[in-house]
C-alpha cells in the first residue's frame, strides 16, 4: 500500500483543513504518513495544493504519481490530471466547478449539496470531501469519526455532530458511487504521531528548557513562533512579537544575558537584519539559538516556497571572527534532537547556534511511533545560587583553559556581570590594548573551536557501507535522497551521505574516505550554486564534480530525483 | 546602604568639561540616595560616548550595539523583573538608529528607565548632525545646513502616552538628580531627555546657551495634564522647560504577562514534562 492524495484549490478554500484532517486520520489509523504543501503568497485565490502520501511502510518524501485528486478548483484538474496513477481518481463537485467531466475515473460528489442537507451548512463541504476520500479508499470510517470528534472538541456538540453527519454523507456517497475505486488499504495499527518540521523545532526548544522566544512573523518560520506561543502558558515561556527582527534578536540576547534559554526564529530577510545581533552575541559570548527557515531569495524571492540557499550566508553571518554552530535537520525527528543540541552547545560554549530549515521541512508532516525523550539533554551551564554568592572575585570574561568563562546570572549575587560589544578585559570593561585583544580572540575562538568540533557528529551514511556511488545531501533533502537510495540499491552499490551538523566539521573526518573511495559522488542541493559542496571543499579540499541543483522553489519528488540521479550515473 | 565610593568605576575617557561627567555624578548620587546597590540594577547601553557610561559607574552592564539598547533592556526586564533595568543612550543612538525601538518600548510601557544624553550632535564620529540638531545647522556632512525638522522626543513620547516624560539639564546636577530619582521610582517606561552640551563639536548649544534658556517647571505644574504637557514639550527656543513634563498611570508590560505574574522567569524552574506536549501530535 502506497497511495498519494492531492488536495488542490484556491487559498482560503480549506485545502489545509481537508489535508490536515485526512493526514491525522491516516496517522491515527497507524499508517505511515508524509505530507508536503505548495502554496502561493496570497491570502485568497491562486492555486495551492496539499499532498499526502500514506503507506504501510515508512515514507519520507512525496511521489510524483497521485492516486486521488480532490479538486476544489479547475486548475487542480488541468494542472494535475496528468499526475494520476493508472488506478487514480479525481474527486470533484460538478455544480461547484461548473463543469462536468464524463470520464470513468472522475467521481462527481455534490460536496455542497450534501453539506447543506446533512451538516446544515455549505461550510461542511470540506468535511464531506474528507468522508468521500475515506470512502473511496474503502477505509473503515471509525477513525475518521474519532479524529473529527477530537478536531472539533472545543467547538461543542453541535459542530461535532454536523461534521460527523457530513463526513458520513460523503463517505457513503463515495462507497456507493465510486464503482471503479479499487484501492486496498491495510488494517489499522497503533496510532502514530504526526509532526511538522516547525513543530518539531518548537517542541525541541520547549523540551530543552526554552524560556524566552522573540520574533517577527515571517514565512515559513512563523509556525515555530505559533507553536511556542500556544504552549507558553503551560511551560512558563515569555513570547514577544518584536517590532522587527533587529529587536527580536537583541531581546533574545538580553533575555539570555539575564539568565534563561532564549531563541528567535526567522527567514532569510529577517535573518539579514539579525546579523549585527549575531556578532553582538559572538563578542559578548551570550548563548543564542536562531532558527533560520530558508525560502528562495534574494530579497523577498518566492516567499512561500523552498530553497537551501542560505547556508553560506548563515556561515558568514556576522562581522568579525567568532565561533558558531550550524545544524540542518533532515526530518522532524532530527529537528527535535538537533534543536536540543543547539541549546546545549549554545549555552555550554556561550555561542550562537543556528538551526537551518526550509519551507519544505517546515510545513511537511511526518509520522512517528514516538521519540526517545531520554536522548534529550539538559545541563544548566549557568552558575546560580548560594555557592556563587560566596565567590571572592568574579569576572564575566575571565581566561580559562577551555575559553569558556563562568556564566553568572545578573542580580543573583553581589557579583557584577559586565559585558561589552567593544573588545573588553576579563571583567567585561572596554579596552583598546593589543595584548588583551589577542588573548580574547584566542579565548573566544581558538580555545573553544577545537572543543566544539569534538561535539559534532559525522554525517549519516545510509545504504551500502562501501558505496561506489555516493549521493551527498544536507538538511531537508534527507527524506527524498533516502528513498532514491532505496530504489536504486538493487541495481547499484549506492549510499547517501547526509549532513545535518554542517559547521564546524567534526573532529573525526573518517567519513571522507567514503567519498575518496567512491567512483561517483553526486552532490544534491536545493540551490543554484552548490553551497554545501563549496563548504566541503573549503573545509576538506575535496571537490565534487557532479551536481544536481534545483532552484525553482519546489522540492523534488522521489521519482524526479531518481531520474536526475540516473542521468548522472549514465554519464559515468 | 550603598556609599558613593561603591560607585567608583573605571576612569572616564570623556573630553574634559563634557556634560557626561555631571550626569555621572548626578546618577551615582541618586543611586546612593535611593539606597540601590550596584548589583540591584543593570544598565544597558549602546554606542557613543553615552554608551560607555556604565563602565564609569558600577553595576551589571550590557554595553551592546548602536541603537539597540531598548530591545536588550526589554529582554532582560522580561526575564527578571525584580532587577531594575536602566538604558543609557545618546541622541543619535536612541532617536536615530534606535527610533523604532523607542516607539515600541513606549507602547509596551516596559518598566525600563531610559536616560538619553542629548547633545544634539554626533560626538564620537566627530560632529555630524543628529536627529535633535536644530534646523539650518551646518556640519561637515550637512554643508548646506540641516534640512530636516528637529526631532522632538518629548512631544512624540507624549503623543504615544508614554507613562513618564521628563527633560533635565546636565548643568543643573541637583535638579537632574531629582528627575533621575523620580524616574527610577516611577512604575513603567520613563524617558528622561538630558540636555548635555558637547564641548568639542556643538558650538551652538553650549552650557551658556542652555543656562540662558532652561527653566524649571512651576511648582503647581500638573504633569498628568496631557494637553498642557504637549504645550510644554513644544517649547524650544528662548525658553526651554525642564522637569517632569508628563506622567500617566499605565499597567506595565510585564504586569500583563500571566506567565511571570507570580515569579520572574529567572526564578522559575524549567518544566520538562513534555510527554503531554507529545500527545498533542497524536
Amino acid at each position: 500500500m502506497d497511495y498519494t492524495i492531492k488536495i488542490g484549490g484556491e487559498a482560503g478554500q480549506g485545502i489545509q483543513t481537508v489535508g490536515d484532517i485526512l493526514s491525522h486520520i491516516f496517522a491515527r489509523a497507524g499508517y505511515h504518513v508524509f505530507t508536503h504543501q505548495d502554496y502561493e503568497s496570497r491570502i485568497r485565490g491562486g492555486h495551492n495544493f496539499y499532498q499526502i502520501r500514506i503507506s504501510d511502510k515508512p515514507v519520507t518524501a512525496s511521489r510524483s504519481k497521485v492516486d486521488i485528486i480532490v479538486a476544489l478548483d479547475k486548475e487542480s484538474i488541468t494542472e494535475h490530471e496528468k499526475e494520476l496513477s493508472p488506478q487514480g481518481h479525481v474527486l470533484y463537485d460538478s455544480t461547484f466547478l461548473k463543469e462536468k467531466y464524463d470520464k470513468p475515473h472522475f467521481l462527481d460528489v455534490p460536496l455542497f449539496e450534501l453539506a447543506q442537507t446533512h451538516g446544515g451548512s455549505k461550510i461542511m463541504a470540506n468535511t464531506v470531501a474528507v468522508g468521500a476520500v475515506i470512502g473511496m479508499l474503502g477505509m473503515n470510517p471509525e477513525i475518521m469519526y474519532e479524529t473529527l470528534r477530537k478536531t472539533f472538541k472545543k467547538k461543542g456538540e453541535e459542530v461535532i455532530d454536523a461534521n460527523l453527519k457530513s463526513s458520513k454523507a460523503g463517505y457513503e456517497y463515495a462507497r456507493k458511487q465510486c464503482l471503479t475505486c479499487s484501492f486496498m488499504v491495510s488494517g489499522f495499527a497503533s496510532p502514530k504521531l504526526l509532526i511538522t518540521g516547525n513543530e518539531a523545532i518548537g517542541f525541541g526548544a520547549i523540551a530543552s528548557g526554552l524560556k524566552f522566544y522573540s520574533a517577527y512573523p515571517m514565512t515559513p518560520s512563523t509556525g515555530i513562533f505559533n507553536f511556542v506561543a500556544e504552549n507558553a502558558r503551560d511551560f512558563g515561556i515569555v513570547v514577544e512579537q518584536a517590532e522587527d527582527e533587529i529587536a527580536a534578536v537583541n531581546m533574545a540576547i538580553g533575555a539570555s544575558f539575564a539568565g534563561v534559554r532564549a531563541m528567535t526564529g526567522t527567514s532569510g530577510g529577517g535573518f539579514a537584519l539579525m546579523v549585527e545581533g549575531i556578532s553582538l552575541a559572538g563578542m559578548t559570548e551570550t548563548p543564542l539559538v536562531i532558527a533560520l527557515a530558508q525560502r528562495p531569495g534574494p530579497a523577498t524571492g518566492l516567499p512561500t516556497r523552498t530553497e537551501q540557499a542560505d547556508l553560506l550566508f548563515a556561515l558568514y553571518a556576522g562581522h568579525g571572527e567568532f565561533p558558531k554552530v550550524i545544524f540542518a535537520p533532515g526530518s522532524p525527528e532530527q529537528a527535535v534532537y538537533l534543536t536540543n543540541k543547539a541549546f546545549d552547545l549554545a549555552e555550554k560554549y556561550q555561542i550562537t547556534a543556528i538551526i537551518l530549515t526550509d519551507q519544505y521541512l517546515a510545513d511537511s508532516q511526518w509520522s512517528y511511533e514516538g521519540f526517545d525523550l531520554s536522548k534529550l539533554k539538559y545541563n544548566d551551564y549557568r552558575l546560580r545560587g548560594d555557592k556563587f554568592r560566596r565567590l571572592n572575585y568574579y569576572a564575566r570574561h575571565s581566561f580559562t583553559e577551555t575559553g569558556v568563562s563562568p556564566l553568572l546570572v545578573p542580580g543573583d549575587s553581589v557579583h557584577l556581570v559586565v559585558t561589552d560589544s567593544d573588545e573588553h578585559d576579563e571583567e567585561g570593561h572596554i579596552i583598546e590594548d593589543a595584548e588583551t585583544r589577542i588573548k580574547m580572540v584566542e579565548k573566544r575562538l581558538f580555545r573553544k573551536m577545537p572543543l566544539i568540533k569534538r561535539e559534532i557528529e559525522p554525517p549519516i551514511l545510509y545504504g551500502e557501507s562501501s558505496p561506489q556511488i555516493v549521493l551527498l545531501c544536507w538538511g531537508s533533502m534527507y527524506g527524498i535522497v533516502k528513498e532514491v537510495v532505496d530504489k536504486l540499491s538493487e541495481k547499484y552499490k549506492i549510499a547517501m551521505l547526509h549532513f545535518s551538523e554542517l559547521y564546524p566539521m567534526p573532529e573525526d573526518m573518517g567519513w571522507l574516505e567514503i567519498l575518496k573511495n567512491a567512483k561517483l559522488c553526486i552532490n544534491i542541493e536545493q540551490n543554484a550554486t552548490g553551497q554545501f559542496a563549496r563548504l566541503l571543499k573549503m573545509e576538506t579540499g575535496f571537490s565534487i564534480e557532479k551536481h544536481i541543483n534545483r532552484f525553482d522553489g519546489r522540492a523534488f519528488t522521489v521519482d524526479e530525483l531518481k531520474e536526475k540521479v540516473y542521468a548522472c550515473i549514465g554519464r559515468l | 546602604m550603598p556609599a558613593l565610593e561603591d560607585y567608583k568605576g573605571r576612569k572616564p575617557a570623556w573630553c574634559p568639561g563634557c556634560g557626561n561627567f555631571m550626569i555621572l555624578k548626578a546618577f551615582n548620587e541618586a543611586m546612593v540616595e535611593l539606597g540601590l546597590n550596584p548589583h540591584e540594577f543593570v544598565i544597558v547601553s549602546g554606542i557613543g560616548q553615552a554608551g560607555k557610561f556604565p563602565h564609569y559607574t558600577r553595576c551589571h552592564t550590557f554595553n551592546g550595539l548602536h541603537g539597540r539598547t531598548l530591545p536588550v533592556a526589554t529582554g532582560i526586564k522580561l526575564v527578571n523583573h525584580r532587577l531594575k533595568v536602566f538604558a543609557v543612550a545618546g541622541d543619535g543612538d536612541c532617536y536615530g538608529e534606535g527610533g523604532n525601538h523607542l516607539i515600541h518600548a513606549i507602547r509596551r510601557n516596559i518598566d525600563v528607565k531610559l536616560f538619553v544624553h542629548d547633545n544634539q550632535i554626533y560626538g564620537l564620529t566627530k560632529g555630524q548632525a543628529s536627529p535633535t540638531t536644530m534646523k539650518g545647522v551646518v556640519t561637515k556632512t550637512q554643508p548646506f545646513g540641516v534640512f530636516s525638522e528637529q526631532f522632538n522626543p518629548l512631544a512624540m513620547a507624549i503623543a504615544l502616552n508614554c507613562s513618564f516624560v521628563a527633560r533635565a539639564f546636565a548643568g543643573d546636577i541637583e535638579h537632574l538628580k531629582s528627575v533621575i530619582k523620580e524616574a527610577v521610582n516611577h512604575k513603567g517606561f520613563a524617558l528622561v531627555d538630558i540636555l548635555q552640551p558637547c564641548v568639542s563639536f556643538n558650538k551652538i548649544n553650549t552650557f551658556e546657551w542652555y543656562r540662558q534658556r532652561v527653566y524649571k517647571l512651576e511648582k503647581d505644574y500638573d504633569p498628568s495634564d496631557r494637553t498642557r504637557a504637549f504645550e510644554k514639550a513644544l517649547e524650544w527656543g528662548e525658553r526651554i522647560p525642564i522637569g517632569v513634563i508628563y506622567k500617566a498611570e499605565r499597567l506595565t508590560f510585564e504586569e500583563q504577562i500571566p506567565v511571570i505574574r507570580e515569579k520572574s522567569l529567572v526564578e522559575q524552574n524549567v518544566q520538562f514534562n513534555v510527554k503531554k506536549l507529545i500527545e498533542k501530535f497524536l
